[in-house]
């Protein structure tokens, strides 16, 4: 059984249809990622998921079980729409919010000692937040989220606002918590990200899945049947091949229907082609998305 | 700990340590304690400037000199208008009157002084018309006439119920005061108070923190803890408050002649005066969490909010005519609303007594919005707070509230 469970969700607001009939699972220990348009639903799912708001229909559990205060004490929630209270310190706030998620006061000190010294911020524990600047108050969110120890952590758009230091500073630190044996759901735009963070991925267009799975399988499926290939000599006519794009520094050779690599890779040894490097295409991400994004009505 | 009691802790600590929170607990008693000072030093000051003890007058009539001394005042006759003239810029007589000769008919005299401000004083036109008063009777009418003609009546009514019997409550000057100075200091607290809870949830909702919050405790534990936290600085605020009213009382009695030394205030009058004002404030409170659901900005909440504030204040736009009627089925029915109710009660106790009946369902309605008060500001903060720079019409209020 996955860390979280979500049965044919379904959730309007007033007339609109904003997730629909909607399941999916997130296993222990991977970072999911939570993909889609704008206005695709991912918020609402995120907000059913933490019993902000209640599904009009369906079932979602965490850990096996139906969310409760105990369960709540567990997750670590950072919203896409986020902020602290601006008149106090950065400590009070941790150990304020923190004493929300069940950790006393003494705890909620010297973790977030801890926790500031990581992000590289010990100095800011007595400034009050509206002295921070918008990253430094963004990373604060982010050691708030964690700073219960939480065994799930979602993340809804974590890295908009950040400079390219902060982000690849909180990549690390996202996969740190991978390491640490924590499941991660995280809700970005970025594709590249995706890719380099996500283990297994939901696409949801519409309020409804349209993609769904290991990474890996989902980029296989949507292969083209191409090979990416850096070579020396003449190709020529080469059976199998129905089309031939010359890019710069490498071919991509389009197989025919029922033709598979190897028989490729075969003839062109024949044909005494030097072969620098052949690899199967892979769509990217960002591919994939738009293709999908595309095919809906 | 229990989240509610959680989020009650940080709303105390956080509201009682806003400067405008110690601001204005501290300056509605300074305020009145220095404006109190102000009227005892000026009534003072007054009061040597008017010791007058030497009153020229001029008898055109030729009755007025059998009684010449009335209190501390001597009366020094004078033949002439410029020889009561002359005395006066001597500095022999503080000032003069002329009684002319159609004075029996018309009833006026003439006054001079050298300063304008002093001659106005009411003790010395108090001396001067019972100086006038008792020349005119001496001789003519027995002393104890002539004595209750200088002291006036001593009124003492009493107040009975519509059976005949004497009412518990018997109106007087003194009995309203009391209600009258808690009452508004109760209107004060719960505006106040309620203004707290609508910024508290409007700042959360404006920073975007509602979100946090939500993913940690319930609607329900936030209202309460925040109600209540809320609520207890408020209670804070009105007890400094109170505590201040003896010293005004003692300051004030001084002033006017010890009316206040006379004051007694009941138990029951305590009692529910607490009782009410925990209602209200809960009531304003949950009211002012619905409306910080709703709104989009602080500023758009207060906007909102003010609507219901003016029915904590009403109650004072028709004092006068609770004075006058008390027993209008006006009032019975807003002793029963419950947003005017903790105001108009406390007011009511000074005047007349409230029948029983009406304060136990006043309570009991008071006790019943509050509990459909808490569960559609829950339902409505599940609602709205996520939703950002939309404003609904109240047509979508209600049918979201249907439909959700």
């Amino acid at each position: 059984m996955g860390e979280i469970e979500v049965n044919s969700i379904n959730k309007s607001y007033f007339t609109k249809l904003a997730v629909s009939d909607l399941s999916f699972s997130v296993n222990k220990n991977e970072i999911f990622g939570l993909i889609g348009p704008n206005g695709a639903g991912k918020t609402t799912t995120i907000r059913m998921i933490m019993d902000i708001i209640k599904p009009d229909s369906g079932e979602i559990k965490i850990f096996g079980e139906k969310i409760s205060e105990k369960t709540k004490n567990k997750l670590g929630y950072l919203p896409e729409e986020r902020g602290l209270y601006k008149r106090l310190t950065v400590m009070e706030s941790m150990i304020y919010l923190a004493s929300l998620k069940g950790i006393d006061n003494t705890m909620a000190e010297k973790r977030g000692t801890e926790l500031l010294k990581k992000i590289g911020m010990p100095d800011t524990r007595n400034k009050k937040i509206q002295e921070l600047s918008k990253g430094m108050g963004q990373l604060i969110q982010f050691v708030i989220t964690i700073i219960n120890d939480p065994n799930l952590i979602i993340l809804d758009e974590p890295f908009s606002g950040l400079d390219p230091v902060n982000t690849e500073l909180l990549k690390n630190l996202i996969i740190d918590l991978k390491n640490q044996g924590k499941t991660v759901i995280l809700s970005i735009h970025q594709m590249s990200q995706v890719e380099e963070l996500c283990d297994r991925i939901l696409m949801i267009d519409g309020g409804e899945s349209v993609l769904y799975g290991n990474l890996k399988d989902i980029k296989t499926k949507y292969r083209d049947n191409s090979i990416i290939l850096t070579y020396k000599g003449d190709l020529g006519q080469v059976p199998g091949i129905k089309e031939v794009k010359e890019k710069d520094g490498y071919a991509q050779l389009f197989l025919e229907q029922n033709i598979v690599p190897e028989q490729i890779l075969k003839t062109l040894i024949d044909k005494k082609i030097t072969i620098n490097s052949f690899e199967i295409a892979e769509p990217t991400l960002n591919e994939i998305f738009l293709k999908v994004a595309k095919k809906k009505p | 700990m229990n989240k509610s009691l959680l989020i009650f802790k940080h709303e105390l600590i956080s509201t009682i340590r806003r400067p405008g929170f110690i601001i204005l607990t501290l300056a509605l008693p300074i305020i009145a304690l220095v404006g109190m000072r102000i009227i005892h030093s000026t009534s003072k000051s007054t009061q040597q400037a008017t010791s007058i003890t030497k009153i020229g007058y001029v008898d055109q009539i030729g009755e007025f000199s059998k009684f010449t001394k009335e209190g501390s005042v001597t009366f020094i006759p004078y033949k002439t208008v410029s020889e009561a003239t002359k005395s006066l810029v001597n500095g022999d007589i503080e000032e003069y009157i002329v009684i002319p000769q159609n004075y029996i008919t018309t009833g006026k005299i003439e006054s001079f002084a050298i300063n304008v401000g002093t001659r106005v004083s009411s003790t010395s036109q108090e001396e001067i018309t019972k100086f006038l008063s008792v020349n005119l009777l001496i001789g003519k009418v027995p002393p104890i006439i002539i004595e209750r003609v200088e002291t006036p009546p001593n009124i003492s009514s009493t107040t009975l119920t519509s059976t005949g019997a004497v009412s518990q409550t018997q109106y007087n000057i003194q009995n309203i005061i009391v209600p009258s100075i808690f009452s508004i200091l109760m209107a004060l607290a719960l505006i106040f108070s309620s203004t707290y809870v609508l910024q508290g949830l409007g700042e959360e909702k404006e920073n975007r923190l509602m979100e946090v919050l939500l993913s940690s405790v319930t609607p329900n534990q936030l209202i309460t803890g925040k109600v209540l936290g809320i609520g207890l600085s408020g209670l804070i605020q009105v007890v400094v408050w109170v505590a201040i009213i003896p010293i005004l009382l003692h300051m004030a009695s001084s002033q006017f002649g010890g009316i206040f030394s006379t004051i007694t205030i009941p138990a029951h009058f305590w009692v529910f005066g607490i009782i009410y004002f925990i209602l209200g404030y809960l009531l304003f409170a949950v009211l002012s969490a619905s409306i910080a659901a709703i709104t989009s900005t602080v500023r758009e909440a207060q906007g909102a909010s003010a609507i219901f504030g003016i029915f904590a204040i009403a109650p004072y736009w028709f004092y006068s005519l609770l004075l006058l009627f008390p027993n209008s089925i006006i009032w019975k029915i807003f002793t029963i609303f419950p947003f005017s109710s903790p105001v108009l009660v406390m007011l009511r106790f000074g005047v007349s007594a409230v029948p029983l009946w009406q304060i136990a369902t006043s309570i009991g309605v008071l006790i019943l919005s509050i509990i459909i008060g808490i569960l559609l500001s829950a339902k409505l903060l599940r609602i709205y707070l996520l939703m950002y720079g939309q404003r609904p019409t109240i047509s979508e209020i209600i049918k979201n509230i249907k439909t959700q």
